[in-house]
């Protein structure tokens, strides 16, 4: 454990992510603080659009250090998360040199041949990367078991060049819907972090930091629309990046005062509502009062 | 916030012991916690500055494994340790706790009433089971008066006939596609690394070429079947599908619920069929009974899924969906067992009726998270939902 994460402090994290563009809440910057300091991989679970996969583009940022992505789906195997030989070139190989035996199989069962997927390339990484696990929860069991092999030891074994420990530990972040439960095993083997919809005052930062060049009336009232309409009944609220689009496209349409023009803020809602029954349901009427009481 | 810092008694035996009391005050509120997560919590507070909030985060985060245990840890952590200056006269609790979670049992409700400390913070779950002490002695001999013998109920061709439906049942649900592959003699992908491997015996000629296929692999079915008063009538050819799906599927599960939730699978994997109903009658105390769908599916979410419930697991309720409870917990039941990516079948004998609509709160609250909601009323309806079923 390198002694230069101890003397961090945990609000310092804070302030690095801000540096970085992400506003955290203390209790995430603890979170991540802890999983720096700790050795441990964090879980981050909350609703699709509250920023967990934000979290490690930020913490990679921060660090300097490379951003290694696995996005998980459902009968993701060993072959797309680890490792996998390089079949075109063993052939072209075998063909070329002619030669059978055990001689020719070390050689093409070696690194050479070998293409090296997100997790083994994260712990072959001269600086530990920031290894992010993104939507852990679409992944079946069988590979859940894996990672937490894979977690707990940092080595990984194949089977032709025997075992792989890590040079660096990555930090390992994983981010999670909460559509389906994991093991209990996993959730034990991380630190966790809840993430939830940003409040006002950390939303205003975030679109503060994001687009600096919004109006500070026209900021406050495109946050306060945004978290009444997350108070809506919707199928799909909006988060934290369609509400950067909304007000993007704003800003595009050079408007001043969302109350302004009923018309153009009704075009401006296909950045927020993505469903056709939600854009049903936010009624002109309902966006202009939302609009109202924003403003 | 400041001076409302619980104290704690001179004997106590320091911060680590207060902070395995914390743990243990923890793991009583049903957070899953174990050794390590003591070991874990103390290298964190080592890690974080010596602040109340941040001590707070940084428990928090080791404490917590869901989205549930993190919406509740604040205000058990005020509760521990910031218990209005009172004092802790010990930081580890005693071995048997004055009121346990779920009081099932009637003399629990005694010793709660009696034993309560002084400091013991309450946990708003544990309200009800501390009031519930006398209602539920009532009840409990209601249940016994309306005692049924199953065999009465269900005879042994019965279950021949139930048998033979839950086979083709079952054959229906059970076969679901993975998407992971497995080598197979035969299949539509080439294996490259196995015919790889092979073709360096023969000079890197693949003369033979492995293959991989996606294998269809079982889904396991978990049936509950209600047992309560209004379901009586339907009582007799759903128990009957109940013991042949046992028969026909070995890995499948089965639950039996009134007021309470019990798992039926050991009993009615016994061999002789009417000794199996034997051990049934014996476990289905209050058969005939009221129902409590919304308690029973919570505490199956709770408990058994956990365990035997994931991604391959379909669970087939046989219901009417008639429940006093209110809806908010069907909802939050249904959510829960949702969650565990299984599919949810409903039968409800009453669907089949002309003008039923799923009205009764419970059921429309349970309706958002069903894959399917189909009428079944007898044995013949039972197998008639075959193609359907294929088709989930």
């Amino acid at each position: 454990m390198p002694p230069r994460l101890f003397m961090t402090d945990w609000t310092d994290i804070q302030t690095a992510l801000a540096a970085q563009g992400y506003v955290a809440a203390p209790d995430l910057a603890m979170a991540v603080h802890l999983s720096l300091a700790l050795g441990r991989p964090l879980l981050l679970e909350g609703a699709a659009g509250v920023g967990k996969t934000e979290v490690a583009r930020a913490l990679a940022a921060m660090k300097g250090c490379e951003l290694i992505r696995l996005q998980c789906y459902e009968g993701l195997d060993a072959a797309q998360a680890i490792y996998e030989w390089n079949y075109q070139r063993q052939l072209l190989a075998i063909r070329a040199s002619g030669e059978t035996g055990a001689g020719s199989e070390a050689r093409l069962f070696s690194e050479d041949y070998l293409l090296e997927r997100p997790l083994l390339r994260a712990i072959r990484q001269p600086v530990a990367p920031v290894l992010l696990i993104d939507e852990i929860d679409r992944a079946d069991e069988e590979f859940e078991a894996y990672l937490l092999e894979v977690l707990s030891d940092f080595q990984i074994t194949i089977p032709e060049m025997g075992t792989i420990r890590a040079i660096t530990r990555p930090m390992v972040i994983l981010t999670a819907n909460g559509t389906r439960d994991l093991s209990d095993a996993l959730r034990r083997r991380c630190l966790y972090a809840h993430v939830d919809y940003p409040d006002r005052a950390t939303e205003l930062a975030i679109l503060h930091s994001r687009c600096p060049g919004v109006a500070v009336d026209l900021a406050g009232q495109i946050v306060g629309f945004v978290q009444s309409l997350r108070k809506e009944d919707l199928e799909k609220k909006p988060g934290v990046a369609e509400m950067l689009d909304f007000a993007a496209a704003l800003a595009g349409l050079g408007i001043n005062d969302l109350t302004g023009d009923p018309v153009v803020l009704q075009a401006a809602l296909a950045t927020l509502l993505k469903t056709q029954t939600d854009r049903a349901n936010i009624t002109t009427e309902v966006a202009q009062r939302l609009a109202g009481r924003a403003a | 916030m400041r001076g409302g810092v619980t104290r704690f008694a001179a004997r106590d035996d320091g911060p680590a012991a207060r902070l395995v009391g914390f743990m243990a005050h923890l793991r009583s509120s049903g957070f899953k916690l174990g050794v390590a997560e003591s070991d874990t919590a103390l290298r964190a507070l080592a890690a974080a500055p010596p602040e109340a909030e941040a001590v707070r985060a940084a428990l928090k985060c080791v404490a917590c494994g869901s989205a549930e245990d993190w919406a509740r840890f604040d205000a058990l952590f005020d509760s521990y340790w910031r218990n209005g200056g009172r004092v802790r006269s010990k930081a580890v609790p005693a071995s048997t706790p004055s009121h346990t979670r779920n009081g099932r049992s009637a003399t629990e409700g005694q010793s709660g009433a009696s034993g309560g400390k002084a400091d013991a913070p309450d946990t708003d779950k544990d309200g009800d089971s501390e009031t519930g002490g006398e209602g539920r002695l009532v009840a409990s001999t209601i249940r016994n008066l309306m005692k049924k013998d199953l065999r009465e109920v269900v005879s042994p061709e019965d279950i021949r006939m139930a048998e033979a439906v839950a086979r083709r049942l079952g054959a229906a649900i059970r076969d679901r596609r993975s998407r992971r592959v497995r080598a197979a003699r035969r299949g539509a992908q080439i294996d490259l690394r196995r015919t790889l491997r092979a073709s360096l015996a023969t000079g890197g000629e693949p003369l033979r070429l492995a293959r991989k296929r996606r294998p269809d692999r079982p889904v396991r079915i978990a049936a509950l079947v209600d047992v309560s008063g209004s379901m009586t009538l339907y009582a007799r050819p759903f128990l009957a599908f109940l013991a042949g799906l046992m028969r026909a599927d070995a890995t499948s599960d089965a639950y039996l619920f009134h007021t309470r939730l019990v798992r039926i699978t050991e009993a009615l994997r016994d061999e002789d069929p009417l000794r199996a109903l034997n051990r049934i009658t014996l476990l289905a105390d209050g058969f005939g009974g009221g129902s409590k769908i919304g308690a029973a599916l919570a505490q199956f979410a709770a408990t058994y899924a956990r365990r035997f419930v994931n991604g391959r697991t379909v669970v087939m309720i046989l219901s009417d969906g008639y429940d006093s409870a209110p809806t908010d917990q069907m909802a939050e039941a249904m959510s829960r067992l949702a969650r565990r990516g299984c599919r949810i079948i409903w039968l409800n004998p009453l669907k089949s009726w002309r003008d039923y609509a799923p009205v009764a709160g419970a059921m429309s609250a349970a309706l958002p998270y069903l894959d399917h909601f189909a009428a079944a009323a007898t044995l013949d309806d039972l197998a008639a939902l075959e193609p359907e079923l294929a088709r989930l």
